[in-house]
């Protein structure tokens, strides 16, 4: 029993980043109907940000910060510049979405231009190897702080949708765009902020990952996939989806890395979007999204 | 005094004329009805007139000012409100949400207020929209799923968003259809009312020749994109082109 709560807060902890990426991805898709390929590399970017900043001698209370609206920079960026002019020639949703893994290739490209491709360690005020014991169970330092900040991003991020009037603008713009143009809502400064908050999301997960996973133009590859799945899993318009489909996601890996064999970790979180697909094909939490006509 | 002047307005999709060379003209606290079959270029011009279409020639001037090139949030902001045929609503948030998300070009626009919903401002946004519960006849329905209300419940607080805007010009498409006929006969005085109570102008869209000309101050006919009649409720009956359109060659 020991042993399985043992997993889980390991698992928690891991799915909380999941969580965080899932989020940024599902307040995207809502929005937009975009599945944004390049969620993984603007939080590579972000990371290598607040890499350069920490190199610089700067605190960590000022680089992340500022790693983190860099991040948000590039998404708003990408959307005005992008997307936008896109959308005014009639792009269609796929033909977006390709934009987005275009986006992802040319950011690849230039972080590996502009930080090299050898992997570096970002200097981190947590640790991975203070441990904190409490009855028995064991958790990191970074581990605990990783799972404090997945879920104060989740829990902040709630309260901005549902609570405030940018939230409640945010949530008419996403369902049904020409009826908040025409009430005097600014749709496309919305958006933007949608992509800006998103894209921010994800560069605090790249910051908490980094000093786990080594810090390389690519090391968020597989934390987006995982994300991706957590988004499906929960339901990819529902945000409180996104949060359970990351803990889960979480929690279910570390189960089946401990219980059956670690090669099945990466495995596990596909078959896991394949059963719930086939079984409830709108996600735990999703509600279906009628075409508006 | 004309409140708002449509010159020459021109629209095409691919080959099809949707407007074609319109010119109308709305004068403060009037109504306007427009007619015509579907298809004719009604709804094309209320998407024009907001700024969901850019036509392709043409003017628009509202209070003196053109509204080409602006985008729908800055036209409503300067006083235009408008419904939709197939309603447009918030569906998943309750009736109260919807209308005070109409409130939204009155709300301050800094960034404290944006996050933070600032109570005595809320409240003086809350009365207002309580107002218009009130008028709408909405009181059974304020904490509703706009989703489980019925259609004509839908279509009052469709109505009553876009009076919280406190417009200056109305849009109204086709806010009678899609009725029963006892509710058809209060959504007819109710745009009086709006008109009496709000001393707003409005332009009606509508194919039921009869409410439209019994509303009307002045009236137009649209057939095929073009006007094809103006002037008075009786003139516009009476013209033969009208009768044509309307009845079917006999």
């Amino acid at each position: 029993m020991r042993q399985f709560m043992q997993y889980v807060i390991s698992g928690l902890a891991t799915g909380s980043i999941y969580a965080l990426v899932a989020l940024g991805l599902a307040l995207i898709y809502r929005s937009t109907r975009i599945l944004n390929f390049a969620h993984g590399d603007m939080a590579t970017a972000g990371t290598f940000v607040a890499f350069s900043l920490l190199g610089m001698n700067l605190a960590p209370i000022i680089s992340f910060p500022l790693a983190i609206l860099s991040g948000s920079a590039l998404a708003m960026l990408f959307y005005f510049a992008i997307l936008v002019p896109a959308q005014r020639r009639n792009a269609t949703p796929l033909g977006q979405i390709i934009l987005t893994v275009g986006l992802g290739l040319i950011l690849q490209g230039l972080i590996s231009y502009l930080w090299g491709t050898d992997t570096k360690t970002l200097t981190f005020p947590l640790s991975d190897t203070k441990l904190w014991r409490f009855q028995g169970l064991v958790i990191s330092e970074l581990g605990l702080g990783t799972f404090v900040i997945g879920l104060l991003g989740s829990g902040l991020l709630y309260l901005l949708v549902q609570k405030t009037r940018l939230g409640i603008a945010m949530r008419a713009t996403s369902e049904n765009l020409q009826a908040a143009q025409t009430l005097g809502i600014p749709t496309r400064m919305i958006l933007s902020l949608a992509w800006g908050l998103a894209a921010g999301l994800s560069v605090l997960a790249g910051i908490f990952l980094a000093p786990a996973l080594l810090l390389d133009p690519f090391f968020m590859l597989e934390p987006f996939l995982k994300g991706f799945a957590a988004a499906i899993l929960g339901g990819l318009n529902s945000l409180p989806g996104a949060i359970v489909g990351g803990l889960i996601l979480g929690v279910a890996e570390s189960l089946a890395g401990g219980y059956i064999t670690i090669a099945f970790k990466n495995t596990l979180a596909f078959l896991i979007i394949i059963v719930i697909l086939m079984v409830r094909h709108e996600g735990l939490l999703g509600t279906e999204f009628k075409e508006r006509v | 005094m004309g409140m708002l002047e449509i010159k020459n307005l021109s629209i095409h999709f691919g080959g099809i004329r949707a407007l074609n060379g319109i010119d109308l003209a709305v004068r403060d606290n009037e109504i306007l009805s427009i007619i015509g079959p579907n298809g004719s270029g009604k709804t094309t011009l209320f998407n024009c007139l907001t700024g969901i279409y850019h036509p392709d020639e043409g003017d628009i001037i509202y209070q003196g000012e053109s509204l080409l090139g602006l985008s729908p949030d800055l036209i409503a902001i300067r006083g235009i409100a408008r419904t939709f045929q197939n309603l447009r609503l918030f569906m998943n948030m309750n009736v109260l949400d919807n209308l005070m998300l109409g409130r939204h070009v009155h709300m301050k626009k800094n960034i404290f207020a944006a996050f933070l919903r600032l109570r005595r401002e809320e409240l003086r946004h809350r009365e207002r929209v309580e107002e218009i519960i009130d008028f709408l006849d909405l009181q059974a329905y304020r904490k509703s799923r706009v989703a489980d209300c019925p259609y004509g419940v839908q279509k009052r607080i469709e109505m009553g968003r876009a009076l919280a805007l406190e417009p200056k010009l109305l849009l109204l498409d086709e806010p009678i259809s899609g009725l029963t006929s006892e509710e058809k006969e209060e959504a007819a005085y109710r745009v009086t009312e709006i008109r009496g109570r709000f001393k707003i102008a409005i332009i009606l869209v509508e194919h039921d020749l009869k409410i439209a000309s019994r509303l009307a101050d002045s009236m137009a006919a649209f057939n095929y994109g073009q006007k094809i009649a103006a002037g008075t409720p009786e003139e516009v009956q009476r013209n033969p082109e009208v009768i044509r359109a309307y009845v079917g060659e006999e």
